[in-house]
């Protein structure tokens, strides 16, 4: 049996872990386009920042792939999946033959098509390299403007800030990290960039990029007609599946690679899991591009096991961000902005602004489907239980979760056992 | 693998299997330097937490899950699966305090470390000999260690 898994990212990981769960003999090839060993992604904003170094951004030991029978081919790009000879080509004149195959090529950076967007000074921050570009650029530059308030957009801004750069923020959203926050959250998150020193501006983005005759950066022109100096822009709007060779071999894609629920995708014994993957989303059972690192993993570790011939299906994923920013420390899990005017659900909020402390509780039809906190994350976990284990909760028990917080003597007693004391009867005998 | 399990019936709330964890885990093995030197000035912490809910109590910590949630959500490596002794083993040199573990982990077995930004989570004892200590202290037996399916 060979396996072979396209990137190299934490989807990968996961595969190798759900593969070698099932099966330690087959061969396991990962072709990766990036030069380095899997590290962990988001920890390219410490790096930035000066906050660790390179040598503790591996997820994995150095024996790893050796140790788990891995054959790496780093700095090598897949050119053509052929699903039906069952082989992969690469950019270095190889064919590879598979008998299973995992897409785990992940997301690439989103550029908008701004007037002046394309040329010098112009970065993105979701790669080892391009970490390592700003490192440099930051002893050169004065000014930076980072476009997009969502997680890259913020990590990238306050990592260069500490590096000593003017950092304006530009998001067109009226608030930051509109996406997994409220206003609230959004707004507390915000004070503490603008109390550190960043600028930051919503409701506006970049209506042009402005060069001076060499064709370097000058500045930024936003839509609310100010023009803001910069030397370089940072564009962080968000990431798309990068899923080109999936569909240029006539694998089903929509917004990402469409996979069943043993992610397996349109094209037999190909699988996709991770950024570029569409699958199934636990809450709402639609399928989804979730590019959040904690299901990147677990899908790359289920299709893995399925590749192994495990036969099980995936859970499906729950949206989930923990991000600091200046040591307020925030945590968004599920459905955190229900549609507006939508009765079915309910929420609880309550903000300190004062402490700098956030809590709010969405349910839907008695169960907690998705929370927020800042400041006090400390029981995020066993708010995370109710959303996972999709724990029917009375009336009692939901005000208690709402008034006394979670608490777990109020998850049903079969579940408590079977999780915590499971076989119970033998063990007391 | 052998886990420890709690068993609620015969749990008293004492909170001796807290102190035996502290000890375990400090420097001078000493239950009253412990907690009033180490847990003051360097944040030590049991990673044991008695749980109760009006007469029940329960004392619980991380279960080492077989396919653990934290160790999908850890974003540095910090947190990964033995596979050979099947226990979820956490580096505190490689973790960088994101909280991610925290956040994905439905028992709530992981605290964060009061005065760093690190993690406080169960390690089983595994180089203490006579397995963990709070499976040894509790007065009750509503710890167990053993091996179940």
């Amino acid at each position: 049996m060979t396996y072979v898994i396209i990137g190299n990212g934490v989807s990968s990981i996961g595969a190798i872990e759900g593969i070698r769960r099932h099966d330690q003999k087959g061969k396991i090839v990962v072709i990766g386009a990036e030069d380095a060993a899997a590290y962990g992604r988001p920890l390219i904003s410490y790096l930035l920042a000066g906050k660790i170094g390179a040598d503790r951004l591996a997820l994995r030991g150095d024996d790893y792939y050796t140790k788990n029978g891995v054959d790496l081919k780093l700095g090598t790009t897949v050119t053509k999946v052929d699903a039906a000879k069952k082989t992969v080509e690469t950019d270095k004149g190889e064919t590879i033959a598979y008998d299973k195959l995992l897409v785990a090529t992940g997301g690439i950076p989103f550029v908008p098509p701004i007037p002046g967007v394309q040329g010098a000074d112009i970065y993105s921050f979701t790669t080892l390299a391009h970490a390592n570009t700003l490192i440099d650029l930051s002893k050169s530059i004065k000014r930076a403007i980072v476009i997009g308030g969502g997680l890259i957009g913020l990590k990238a801004a306050e990592s260069l800030f500490d590096r000593g750069v003017a950092v304006t923020i530009v998001e067109l959203a009226p608030r930051i990290l509109s996406a997994g926050f409220d206003e609230k959250a959004g707004k507390l998150a915000a004070n503490r960039l603008k109390n550190v020193g960043i600028e930051v501006n919503c409701g506006v983005t970049a209506k042009e990029i402005q060069r001076d005759k060499n064709g370097r950066v000058k500045g930024v022109l936003l839509t609310d007609g100010r023009f803001l100096e910069s030397d370089v822009v940072v564009v962080a709007i968000g990431v798309v599946p990068h899923s080109a060779i999936a569909k240029e071999a006539g694998i089903k894609v929509e917004r990402g690679i469409i996979v069943d629920a043993k992610l397996m995708t349109s094209a037999k014994d190909v699988y996709a899991a991770g950024d570029v993957a569409q699958a199934i989303d636990q809450l709402s059972g639609e399928h989804r591009v979730v590019p959040i690192w904690p299901n990147a993993y677990n899908q790359g570790y289920g299709a893995g096991r399925n590749m192994a011939g495990a036969k099980l299906p995936y859970a499906g994923g729950l949206p989930m961000n923990s991000i600091s920013f200046y040591g307020l420390p925030t945590i968004s899990v599920g459905v955190v902005n229900p549609p507006e005017g939508d009765t079915t659900y309910e929420v609880h909020a309550l903000l300190n602004e004062e402490k700098e402390t956030y809590r709010k509780l969405v349910f839907r039809d008695g169960r907690l489907v998705g929370y927020v906190l800042v400041g006090d994350i400390d029981k995020a976990g066993m708010y995370t239980a109710f959303i996972k284990f999709e724990m029917q909760l009375d009336g009692k028990a939901k005000d208690k979760l709402i008034n006394a917080g979670p608490e777990v003597f109020l998850w049903p007693a079969e579940l408590f056992d079977e999780k915590w004391n499971p076989e119970m009867s033998k063990a007391a005998r | 693998m052998k886990r420890v399990y709690p068993n609620k019936d015969f749990c008293i709330g004492c909170h001796i299997c807290e102190l035996a964890c502290l000890t375990a885990h400090s420097k001078s093995k000493d239950l009253i330097l412990a907690y009033t030197v180490e847990r003051n000035e360097e944040g030590l912490s049991s990673c044991k937490h008695v749980h109760e809910g009006g007469p029940t109590c329960v004392a619980l910590s991380c279960r080492h899950c077989d396919e653990p949630s934290c160790v999908a959500a850890c974003i540095s490596g910090a947190l990964q699966k033995d596979p050979e002794s099947g226990r979820t083993i956490y580096d505190r040199e490689k973790c960088v305090g994101c909280w991610s573990c925290l956040m994905a982990c439905p028992f709530g077995a992981i605290a964060r470390h009061p005065l760093e930004n690190k993690i406080v989570k169960c390690d089983l004892c595994h180089d203490r000999p006579g397995g963990p200590a709070c499976v040894a202290a509790c007065p009750n037996m509503a710890l167990k260690q053993e091996e179940r399916s």
